[in-house]
């Protein structure tokens, strides 16, 4: 635990840095990217709690997010809504006018995901595999339909005007937090309970372990951290929309963690750093070459063709370690899968 | 004599229309080794599943160690002392040997006793101490009904529910496990046991029930059923 902390510490301090320096010499651009890349590190390994570690098939993801996203919001934006008494448009100041509550407001987002999580977990209970995708799916289409019938925040239009609280500090300290909260908890005994559902769940039970009972526990992990991550996306967007949060979102990241290797943590951020950064960095290529959209043909041929050379993913279930990189070379077997050192 | 640590009675139960066990009654003493013998589809999983929990009877009684468990949540079971080694291993395959045998001891807290204990599984199974860091996928079928068991034996049973632990392995291997059957046994585990291999459960165990069409059609002791012309004929495949 004291160790945990110092990591913490640390980590936090080299974010700041970092921060400072990307701030005062790299190009923006470049800084939006690597916050996004952020972000979806963020999503990528707290649906690997759900999809990788427990074997959960959700697409609810972007949901959670949207809740995130709009009760931050809800806590941090002036919000305006049309008063038929007095005809006109009436503001309501936000309840955190200060860079001070964001991150408050960002917990309380994550929270209310959670507690969505809960919900969504109960119905996992009695579904698996497709039906439980659709369920989830189900889930993250009511949401953004609610959003779209609210005219407080925004409805269909969205909500404009969000603060630019987010910034890479931010971000990124909710990426150690992520990390660190899911390395520990995979080798806990929690997170083996979880794998023992995702192998064989009748054996799990008969060892003694609640599947009902861990099978919400990971879904309100995984949703809270995608409720935070949608509060720091919303934040730097500074507009979001119920399209921000379509089904192609939580899609997205379930292609993060099949292309790193469902069930790794390494593999989920490495998927999310590709996913999100390949784009952008083909979108040169494409100008370069003067080929508009040739940018979405080689993203999709990259997909195929590692799914067709590497079904099991860049990292299959196995965990990036010293003794890893050694067997990593082509060629080389590598027997121990799944015993992270 | 002492009061039964299981006791069924008169159970019966569906799988929507299908009526896999009729009426079952049998009860369990302990300290024993009892072998619920029969063929393919005859219910002996049912029952296991049902003592479990995982399966419910709307008729009859289930009592475990004086305790009604009629009603009761598989996963709490285990913290009693009651414990299924499923069939067909059920093990862990992308977990090391040693996770598997750790989660095993879930329902314990007692860090020392479960260092302990996994001491003593890898003395009654060196096979799996070999295998420590491998991925319980990895062992062959043997290594992996050693495995199973090992893993029941680390929540500390009082009751060890054993499902077909003999099923497609070679008979030095039957062999082996049967011994740790034995072993097991003697170090104060009550067991029920279901096999197929009709003589060696026989050989191995105090009494045995034989199930037909999810109705128990004989009981008694087990020497008695090696002798008894009917089971020879029917499971030992003697005239
Ligand atoms: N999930 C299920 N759905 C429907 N019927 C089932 C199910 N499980 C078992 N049955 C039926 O219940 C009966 C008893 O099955 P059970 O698995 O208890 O047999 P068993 O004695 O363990 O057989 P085996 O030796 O082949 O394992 C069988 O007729 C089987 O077809
Ligand atoms: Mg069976």
């Amino acid at each position: 635990m004291g160790r945990m902390i110092g990591i913490l510490v640390v980590s936090l301090a080299v974010v700041l840095g970092v921060n400072w320096f990307l701030d005062s010499y790299i190009d923006q651009y470049v800084v939006r990217v690597i916050n996004m890349c952020g972000i979806s590190i963020i999503l990528a390994v707290s649906l690997n709690v759900i999809n990788g570690l427990c074997g959960q098939f959700s697409l609810g993801h972007a949901g959670f997010m949207a809740i995130g996203a709009y009760v931050s919001a809800w806590f941090t934006t002036t919000l305006r809504y049309f008063d038929e008494a007095q005809a006109k448009y009436v503001a309501i100041e936000p309840m955190f006018s200060s860079q001070w509550g964001f991150v408050p407001a960002l917990i309380v987002g994550g929270i209310a995901a959670a507690i969505a999580g809960a919900v969504v977990g109960i119905p996992t209970l009695r579904l698996k595999g497709d039906y439980l995708a659709i369920a989830t799916l189900g889930f993250g289409e009511i949401v953004t339909i609610m959003i779209t019938n609210f005219e407080t925040i925004g409805g269909a239009n969205g909500l404009p005007g969000l603060p630019a609280y987010s910034n890479t500090f931010w971000i990124f300290a909710f990426v150690v937090i992520v990390v660190m909260f899911s390395w520990y908890l995979q080798r806990s005994t929690f997170g083996r309970a979880l794998i023992a559902i995702r192998e064989n769940e009748l054996a799990a039970e008969v060892m003694g372990i609640s599947a009902s009972r861990m099978k919400v526990m990971a879904f309100i992990y995984g949703a809270f951290f995608a409720g935070i991550a949608g509060g720091l996306l919303g934040h730097l967007l500074q507009t979001i929309s119920p399209a921000t949060f379509n089904f192609m979102k939580s899609i997205e990241v379930v292609v993060m963690l099949v292309l790193g290797g469902l069930g790794s943590m390494t593999g989920a951020i490495v998927g999310a750093i590709v996913l999100t950064a390949l784009p952008e960095a083909l979108r040169d290529v494409e100008s370069e070459i003067g080929l508009v959209g040739v940018r979405m043909v080689a993203y999709a041929l990259v997909l195929i063709l590692l799914m067709i050379f590497r079904p099991q993913g860049i990292f299959g279930q196995k965990e990036l370690s010293l003794k890893l990189l050694g067997r990593l070379i082509p060629g080389r077997k590598s027997g121990n899968a799944g015993g992270e050192e | 004599m002492a009061e039964p640590i299981l006791e069924m009675k008169d159970i019966n139960v569906y799988y929507g229309a299908i009526h896999a066990l009729k009426g079952i009654s049998l009860t369990v003493n302990p300290g024993e080794v009892v072998t619920l013998i029969g063929a393919n589809g005859a219910g002996k999983t049912t029952t296991l599943a049902t003592i479990c929990g995982l399966m419910r009877s709307k008729t009859g009684s289930l009592r475990y160690a004086g305790e009604d468990i009629a009603n009761a949540a598989t996963h709490r079971l285990v913290a009693k002392g009651l414990v299924m080694a499923p069939e067909g291993r059920g093990i862990f395959p992308n977990l090391t040997v040693e996770e598997n045998l750790l989660l095993g001891a879930y329902a314990r807290a007692d860090k020392e006793g479960i260092q302990k204990d996994l001491r003593h599984g890898y003395e009654i199974f060196p096979r799996l101490a070999e295998r420590k860091k491998q991925r319980g996928g990895t062992l062959s079928g043997g290594e992996q009904q050693m495995l199973a068991i090992a893993r029941s034996l680390m929540s500390r049973p009082k009751l060890l529910l054993l499902d077909e632990p003999s099923l497609g392995l070679a008979p030095l291997i039957v062999q082996t496990i049967f011994e740790t059957v034995d072993t097991v046994n003697k170090e104060g585990v009550t067991i029920l046991l279901v096999e197929q291999n009709a003589r060696i459960a026989l050989k191995h165990s105090n009494r045995a029930y034989v199930i037909e069409s999810g109705e128990i059609s004989t009981e008694g002791n087990s020497a008695d059923l090696l002798t008894d012309p009917r089971v020879k004929a029917a499971y030992l495949g003697e005239g």
